[in-house]
């Protein structure tokens, strides 16, 4: 076993590392207060290539492997989790199902202008009525001669906004249920689709969070990702892998918190000393400290798993996720109470990572989710 | 256009470096090397005068083999191919001096850019030694550079102002922090770099024997900063600094 980063995986650590704290760092409270995610940063990581880190070379992408795009999230979100997901939506949940599930020609006309960070990509799965019950989607896709045609709503859609691609699941065969879902690729630009509405939310403020709408919404027949009735099984794929996204976007926004409230602890003197001197300032951080290190490497193992082309890494990547989660909400709510009333203003840092920790827990399968599919994985073996 | 640019690998300037407990060295255990940043101004410049008239860039750097990584990072940033100096043991600034000149007399290049110094040590020596045994001319601290047929023009930042220099190269050039903005490494660039030419040769391949003419006695970290005071008036603030500073 190896726990050390290769040369490439360091060199790509202190790339995002300088371009997070040089770049992003400056404009993260300015972007958290106007809820608006500034495009010189996307076309940034676009020029680095953060947009297409693990996608192949040959379709504009790193060419690296999922543990470097893992890196790349935490270190973003370390200073911005708005930035970790819109990265790690884009690659995790638009351009990964089309590199895996895609045909040639829907990888060269789709994936490369995403890898290459021309345009940004969503995944619309999410439904009113179909939440933790992913499979109940409303939204239909009708086959018309030689094109497919989508009604429907999809809600809290990741990269809605922004997004050129959207990959859609909906229902091509109501009877048949589960197995009646597909996966449809969807340019932005098509006819009856509509961006309907930005979220307003408590944290993650920056990054776009939108309801999207289909009216008669036209597609060609050949944008059909994957196989007719193939739709929620690349669903639950893609989730495993976004996993890894936001498992690494919580180790991120935890360890910013470490780092704020380190740096806090040092200079905060009381009692006619540095705070850091006390045991329950110590402890805080030693506790902090163990639970990232631990998420981090459930995260980096279920990266490893993908990347040594392991097909069964989803209790992996939801363990990754449920425990990195619950020590990012941990992690923050402990930095705000190193920094006291300092932590709850919007002067410090600490209040924004705590507000972005929460959705953590949410999206992308709730903990209880997780839960779920860790426990029929453990019934199972 | 031939560029030399020497670099060197340096613990992370944003991390506190801790003494060995016998004052030898400094812990190197978990401490983060990156390349010296000014010698990032260097690859940069060169780089960047490489891409509009077309050259090759080469990084030189002195040391074991952990020093690939950093020529790899250096790679990354857009030189063409690196030099791998192992040597067993850390050599002062004439010492590498005397490397350098020696890679120097192999690959003839037109131009040597530097970093103005290395942010570990401080020196601010090897790249005006290496000038200095090599009869070549020398502009350091350059923050614009100009490059026009056989002839350099450096303007560099003196104390109270500038001063406009002319070398004929080849010639060594050290650059100072405002004379650019490096880039990233994007992850392209950090692929192509895994590919590139590092060769790895010793001093008795260059045909020298370096020496070292300084030799470390030990480290020792400056003693901590004592707690400021408060005065209550200005005649209490003379009385310490006469009595108690003894700076008056």
């Amino acid at each position: 076993m190896d726990f050390e980063l290769d040369d490439i995986q360091k060199m790509v650590r202190d790339t995002a590392r300088k371009f997070a704290r040089e770049e992003v760092a400056p404009h993260a409270a300015a972007m958290d207060k106007s809820g608006k995610f500034r495009p010189e940063i996307t076309a940034q990581m676009a020029e680095l290539g953060f947009l297409g880190a693990a996608m192949p070379e040959e379709y504009g992408g790193g060419g690296m492997d999922y543990r470097c795009y893992a890196i790349i999230v935490e270190e973003l979100s370390a200073v911005c989790a708005s930035t970790g997901v819109v990265v790690s939506a884009h690659s995790s949940l638009c351009c990964d199902p089309i590199y895996r599930f895609g045909t040639e020609e829907q990888k060269r006309r789709y994936l490369t202008p995403l890898a290459s960070g021309q345009m940004l990509g969503c995944l619309g799965l999410t439904e009113s009525q179909a939440g933790s019950d992913a499979s109940n989607q409303k939204t239909t896709a009708v086959r018309d001669g030689k094109e497919w045609v989508l009604n429907g709503s999809k809600i809290f859609i990741t990269n809605g906004g922004p997004a050129g691609v959207a990959v859609v699941i909906a229902a091509t065969d109501k009877a048949a249920g589960v197995k009646g879902l597909s996966a449809f690729i969807v340019s932005a630009d098509t006819p009856g689709y509509k961006v309907a509405k930005e979220e307003h939310k408590l944290g993650i403020r920056a990054s776009s969070t939108a309801e999207l709408v289909f009216e008669d919404c036209r597609i060609p027949a050949e944008n059909l990702l994957g196989g007719l009735g193939e739709g929620f099984k690349i669903a639950l794929a893609t989730l495993d892998g976004g996993r890894i996204g936001i498992a690494s976007q919580a180790v991120g926004i935890a360890r910013g918190a470490l780092e704020h409230a380190t740096a806090y602890a040092k200079e905060r003197i009381q009692f006619g000393q540095s705070i850091s001197n006390f045991q329950a300032i110590q402890w805080k951080l030693a506790d902090m400290a163990t639970e990232i290190d631990a998420a981090r490497l459930l995260t980096q193992r279920a990266a490893w798993m993908k990347d040594q082309g392991m097909k069964n890494y989803g209790k992996e990547a939801a363990m990754a996720k449920l425990f990195a989660s619950d020590v990012a909400m941990k992690a923050t709510r402990e930095a705000i109470q190193v920094f006291g009333g300092y932590g709850y203003v919007e002067e410090y840092p600490v209040e924004r990572f705590y507000r972005d920790a929460k959705i953590t827990e949410i999206y992308e399968g709730t903990s209880e989710v997780q839960r779920m599919v860790i426990a029929r994985a453990v019934l199972r073996d | 256009m031939k560029i030399m640019v020497p670099v060197r690998r340096v613990p992370n300037p944003d991390v506190k470096v801790r003494l060995k407990k016998d004052g030898t060295g400094i812990e190197t255990e978990g401490v983060n090397f990156l390349v010296n940043p000014f010698d990032e101004y260097a690859i940069e410049e060169s780089v960047r005068l490489t891409e509009k008239a077309g050259g090759d860039v080469f990084l030189v750097t002195i040391g074991g083999p952990e020093n690939e990584e950093t020529l790899r990072a250096g790679l990354a940033l857009g030189a063409h191919r690196a030099y791998l100096v192992t040597v067993p043991a850390p050599l002062d600034s004439a010492g590498v001096a005397q490397l350098l000149a020696a890679v120097y007399a192999q690959e003839k290049p037109d131009l040597v850019m530097a970093g103005k110094q290395s942010v570990d040590t401080d020196n601010n020596q090897a790249a005006q030694m290496m000038a200095g045994l090599l009869g070549i001319p020398q502009a350091c601290f350059a923050y614009k550079v100009a490059v026009e047929g056989k002839t350099a023009t450096v303007q560099r930042e003196i104390d109270g102002g500038l001063e406009t220099k002319e070398v004929a190269l080849p010639a060594v050039i050290t650059a100072d922090l405002r004379l650019n903005q490096p880039r990233y490494a994007s992850l392209p660039a950090i692929m192509k770099a895994k590919k590139k030419e590092v060769k790895k040769v010793t001093p008795a391949d260059l045909g020298v024997s370096p020496v070292s003419r300084t030799r470390v006695l030990g480290l020792s970290a400056p003693p901590p900063r004592k707690a400021g005071q408060r005065v209550a008036s200005v005649d209490e603030l003379v009385e310490k600094l006469i009595n108690e500073a003894k700076a008056l």
